[in-house]
């Protein structure tokens, strides 16, 4: 569990269903992702402030702790195999960063070319990414967190009913200024959401209390 | 505002299309995938054979090929576990998306019969021959701080590529590791099977669109690594085998022929 106290937050939003969110997280500061209702997937991207061809990186990062999932104590690396942001605290336990983000060309094939006309992670990232003059080749495998997608020894790949409780929470120190870009994921074709997108919470404390 | 009833009817049919799909895509789709190949199986005739590159250890290549041409790499050594990458022609921002690739065929294990996707929901590769069946979807190739002082890596390799192809940094997606096994325990943690694989394991990737390709041959990170001279692949580019109805991959589930289509839209 964290110490930090809502009240001393310098930031304190709710990101409505389906919607994404960008802003610079400091080095030092502590980034909070609350899943208010349970079971929502938020795709999470991060990108050095002052380079932006320096970005997360998932295989980095999987490959420094030698596990497929990301928990309490994981090191977000970068491109570059630099701690972008480290897991302080967790509530939910597992996290995914080999599965993507949903797009309307994903979710053609995956559900029929009928799932193209919904909205996505990728569409979020599209125009979020835009503000800050990046483009769809910038976007990279990512975080999610709160989905929980198994991967069993012959390999099955899925994603799951999530386990995130109403208000649990992932807290992210900044180990460098980084740029995060959130979605809270749209998708109402499989389990990471519940079939039903919910708000999420973000807040920023200037360190941690 | 949609009533509350009709939205939790519209996720209770979601569920269920979802339980269903999931339940033929790791049933009967994952035991329609055909026989992994034998090794020194499939020989490339003479007159098919277009390019080939010897890569050692530690190097890396890059080269285009033409939609249903197939590059084939092979491992001289049984220790070789070249990284790969690859972007459309004509619009490199459409690249191999191996978050796609595995989510779409429910399975992270590629093998004989699986495709590779890019992030447009197109067939890049199709998996036409293999020996080997263990490939890394996950975990990638070596970093900068992989290795040591002295020793090449992957990513530095991947780099310098990029920029031979007009590319950059921007520019590298996560990269598909071959004859790599990687296990995932319960508790999530890698494990490397070095005995699944031998000298003379090679795969044939038949491109399904025009693609450049950037190949890396450095030791893979959970690889307990041997001298990088005795690690040279082979890499053949050639014409590929006419599979007539049996091709091995174009019909394996609902999602591919879906992906298939898409890409031939796309790629006459």
């Amino acid at each position: 569990m964290s110490s930090c106290d809502p009240a001393a937050a310098i930031l304190d939003l709710v990101i409505p269903p389906e919607q994404p969110w960008s802003a610079v997280v400091k080095r030092g500061q502590v980034l909070r992702i609350v899943d208010s209702e349970g079971q929502q997937a938020v795709d999470a991207l991060f990108y050095r402030a002052d380079d932006l061809a320096e970005r997360y990186s998932a295989q980095d990062t999987l490959r420094e702790q030698r596990n497929a999932y990301i928990g309490i104590g994981t090191r977000l690396l970068s491109s570059e195999g630099r701690p972008m942001m480290t897991v302080i605290a967790d509530t939910c336990g597992r996290h995914d960063t080999s599965a993507g983000c949903c797009s309307c060309e994903s979710n053609a094939v995956r559900f029929g070319e009928h799932a193209r006309y919904l909205h996505s992670c990728r569409e979020n990232f599209l125009l979020e990414l835009a503000k800050h003059g990046l483009s769809k080749r910038d976007i990279v495998a990512n975080v999610n967190f709160f989905m929980n997608v198994p991967i069993d020894p012959s390999g099955h790949f899925t994603v799951v009913d999530g386990i995130s409780e109403p208000g649990g929470y992932v807290d992210l120190r900044a180990e460098m200024d980084v740029i995060c870009v959130l979605s809270n994921c749209p998708q109402i074709n499989n389990p990471c959401n519940g079939f039903n997108p919910t708000p999420i919470r973000v807040l920023v404390w200037d360190q941690r209390g | 505002m949609v009533p509350v009833q009709t939205r939790n009817a519209a996720a209770e049919a979601n569920r269920r299309r979802y339980e269903e799909l999931r339940s033929i895509g790791q049933g009967a789709t994952f035991d329609a995938l055909p026989a992994a190949t034998e090794r020194g199986a499939a020989p490339i005739a003479a007159a098919s054979l277009i390019e080939e590159e010897e890569v050692p250890g530690g190097w890396y290549t890059t080269t285009r090929l033409r939609r249903r041409e197939v590059l084939r790499l092979l491992d001289l050594t049984g220790n070789a576990t070249p990284a790969l990458i690859a972007w459309r022609v004509g619009d490199p921002a459409e690249r191999m998306n191996l978050a796609d690739t595995v989510k779409v065929q429910w399975s992270a294990a590629l093998r004989r019969g699986r495709i590779v996707l890019s992030d447009m929901g197109r067939v890049m590769f199709s998996i036409v021959e293999d020996t080997c069946g263990a490939h890394d979807a996950l975990v990638g190739g070596s970093g900068c701080a992989s290795g040591g002082t002295g020793h090449r890596n992957t990513r530095a390799n991947f780099v310098a590529a990029a920029g031979k192809l007009g590319l950059d940094r921007r520019d590298i997606p996560a990269a598909l590791s071959l004859f790599s096994p990687v296990s995932v325990g319960p508790d999530g943690a890698f494990a490397w099977q070095q005995e699944r694989k031998a000298s003379g394991d090679f795969i044939d990737l038949r491109a399904e669109m025009d693609v450049l390709v950037a190949i890396s041959n450095c030791p893979h990170p959970l690889q307990a690594s041997g001298p990088e001279r005795s690690r040279s692949i082979l890499v053949l580019r050639h014409q590929g085998f006419d599979y007539g109805v049996s091709d091995p991959c174009n019909n394996v589930g609902a999602e591919v022929v879906r992906a298939f289509a898409r890409t031939n839209r796309l790629c006459k």
